[in-house]
């Protein structure tokens, strides 16, 4: 097969190894490994709360949106118990209507407690509406909740039918700007760890210029120079990397464990699935490739340079 | 001089070198090198030796005229295709430019290593290129711990390790003692026996005896004179052994 020996120079040519040691390899000084690591944690951390958001907001986007919710309006309590059982009914016949429940009145007035306090709704001083939840097998559409409202017209009149995802929709925006500004951190965080990188790989370059010139006139290839820098550049920016996506983990994971103990519904419906995971893996490897890339582009400018 | 001979090696014409917008520290040289043989290059500091010899290393291209190396126009060579003729040439810096993080070893084996030749075959010649310099026991010494002397002689080893078609050297015996100034020549002698082209440049007087059938190109005030006519007419040739030690590695050859 010939795609391997040509797979195997390519792997050569960017990774350097296999490479004769032309050079003293030219570590990241001081402290440039650690900067990197905190940009991949930063970056990582960045990105996990971006998809969590993005999670969590479809996952509830996904339940409510084939959601309605009929408010069946009565003052009288018997009138209004008459209506809810003839609506659910009316309702459970409907096509596309895929489950049709009666909102028990212990949870209606759980629900109303907060506002109105405890035993306020004993004696039916206060009338509360009851609550149906509709199912359907797609999103509720203007036309579908008209349909559903025509319906109900001459069992309940005074029902009200809402779409459950139009209570959230200004969280969802929310959730939506939130996620913008989690990509433009990510964003800002790659430019700013491609400048560390920059910095790093011009510090290494000045502080071995005389040995770049001396291999250069000893009949060294730009190519072969450049390969010696990115391979040494790129081992520096994975070691960051990695103990960058490491630190990352741990915030994430307890971070994930607080939120999941709130117990909050929505919030934790945004656990990280192993694609998150996989993508936010990538980090610290393009980490590496801007490093390398990075390090190449300076290192062989600065050939050029020399005759 | 625009007829070239049959069998040169670098010819130069009419070439002029100015750094900047300064005067020329070069100026009208014109000479050709012929394969095999043997060249002093003298003068006075400041005469341009060092500038000579950066053209002849390919460090610097000339402001005007034409250099030809191994049989192609050096000024117009492509940047890409300067690294194989580099290859083929070895050099003594003036102040030695030894890698300073490599050891002794490392940085004679350095041009093995950049013309890719595999590891398995670096100790051995390195090992005795070092034996030969009398530096055996200093091969893993870092040029800091090195002597001024020390560092020369790593430096010659790097410059002739990979037999190069031409030894460009300059002030190579400026820092050793006598005895071992005399030594060096005679490596290069060798060198020069097995068809190196030798170019030394020294301001020692002394030297210029020492090496029969060399010959003298002198520098003054950047301009060439020809003391001995070598670069009007082609050398008489030096004999190359046919046999001994020096047919063997070059380690092996009595200095």
């Amino acid at each position: 097969m010939t795609w391997r020996p040509a797979l195997a120079r390519g792997w050569r040519r960017i990774s350097g190894v296999g490479e004769a040691e032309l050079v003293p390899q030219a570590r990241l000084s001081g402290p440039m490994p650690w900067v990197i690591a905190i940009m991949v944690a930063l970056t990582i951390i960045a990105a996990s709360a971006g998809l969590a958001l993005r999670n969590a907001t479809a996952s509830a986007a996904a339940d409510l949106e084939g959601g309605a919710t009929v408010q069946i309006v009565e003052a009288n309590p018997d009138a209004r118990q008459a209506q809810a059982s003839a609506s659910l009914a009316r309702l459970r016949a409907m096509p596309g209507v895929t489950s049709v429940r009666l909102v028990p009145q212990s949870e209606v007035d759980a629900l109303v407690e907060p506002w109105l306090g405890a035993g306020a709704l004993d004696s039916d001083a206060i009338p509360v509406p009851a609550l149906i939840d509709v199912r359907f097998d797609r999103p509720a559409t203007p036309a579908r909740l008209a349909a559903l409202r025509g319906v109900l017209k001459p069992i309940a009149p005074g029902a009200r039918v809402d779409a459950q995802s139009g209570w959230l929709r200004p969280v969802f925006a929310a959730m939506a700007s939130l996620q913008w500004l989690a990509i433009a951190l990510v964003a800002l965080l790659a430019v700013a760890l491609a400048a560390a990188v920059l910095l790093a790989a011009r510090n290494a370059l000045g502080a071995n210029r005389d040995t770049i010139e001396i291999v250069h006139l000893l009949g060294g290839t730009d190519a072969q120079i450049a390969r010696v820098f990115q391979r040494s550049i790129g081992v520096d920016a994975a070691g960051g990397g990695v103990v960058g996506l490491l630190l990352a983990a741990v915030v994430i994971l307890v971070l994930g464990r607080r939120f999941a103990s709130l117990g909050a519904g929505m919030v934790d419906r945004g656990a990280l699935g192993w694609a998150d995971w996989l993508l936010l893996a990538l980090v610290p490897l393009a980490a590496v490739l801007v490093a390398m890339v990075t390090a190449r582009i300076t290192v062989l400018r600065s050939l050029r340079k020399m005759l | 001089m625009n007829q070239v001979a049959d069998g040169e090696i670098v010819h130069f014409d009419n070439v002029g070198l100015r750094y900047g917008t300064d005067r020329e520290v070069l100026s009208d040289v014109s000479f050709t090198l012929f394969p095999g043989s043997f060249y002093f290059l003298t003068g006075a500091s400041g005469a341009g030796k060092t500038s000579l010899l950066k053209l002849l290393y390919l460090a610097q291209r000339p402001s005007r005229g034409m250099i030809r190396m191994f049989g192609a126009d050096a000024i117009t060579l492509p940047r890409d295709r300067l690294p194989a003729f580099r290859r083929r040439l070895g050099v003594v810096f003036q102040d030695f430019r030894l890698v300073p993080h490599l050891s002794a070893f490392d940085n004679v084996a350095l041009p093995l290593r950049v013309a890719g030749v595999p590891e398995k075959d670096i100790a051995r010649p390195v090992g005795d290129m070092l034996d030969w310099v009398g530096l055996a026991d200093r091969k893993d010494a870092r040029p800091a711990t090195l002597s001024g002397g020390e560092q020369q002689r790593v430096a010659i080893a790097r410059a002739v390790i990979g037999r190069p078609e031409m030894l460009v050297a300059d002030e190579p015996t400026g820092n050793v003692d006598p005895e071992m100034a005399i030594k060096l020549l005679r490596l290069f002698e060798a060198l020069n026996r097995l068809g190196t082209t030798v170019v030394v440049a020294t301001h020692d007087v002394h030297l210029l005896t020492k090496v029969p059938d060399s010959l003298i190109m002198r520098l003054d005030k950047g301009r060439l004179s020809d003391p001995t006519g070598a670069l009007r007419y082609p050398p008489r040739r030096s004999s190359t052994p046919s046999s001994g030690p020096l047919a063997g590695p070059l380690s092996d050859a009595p200095l």
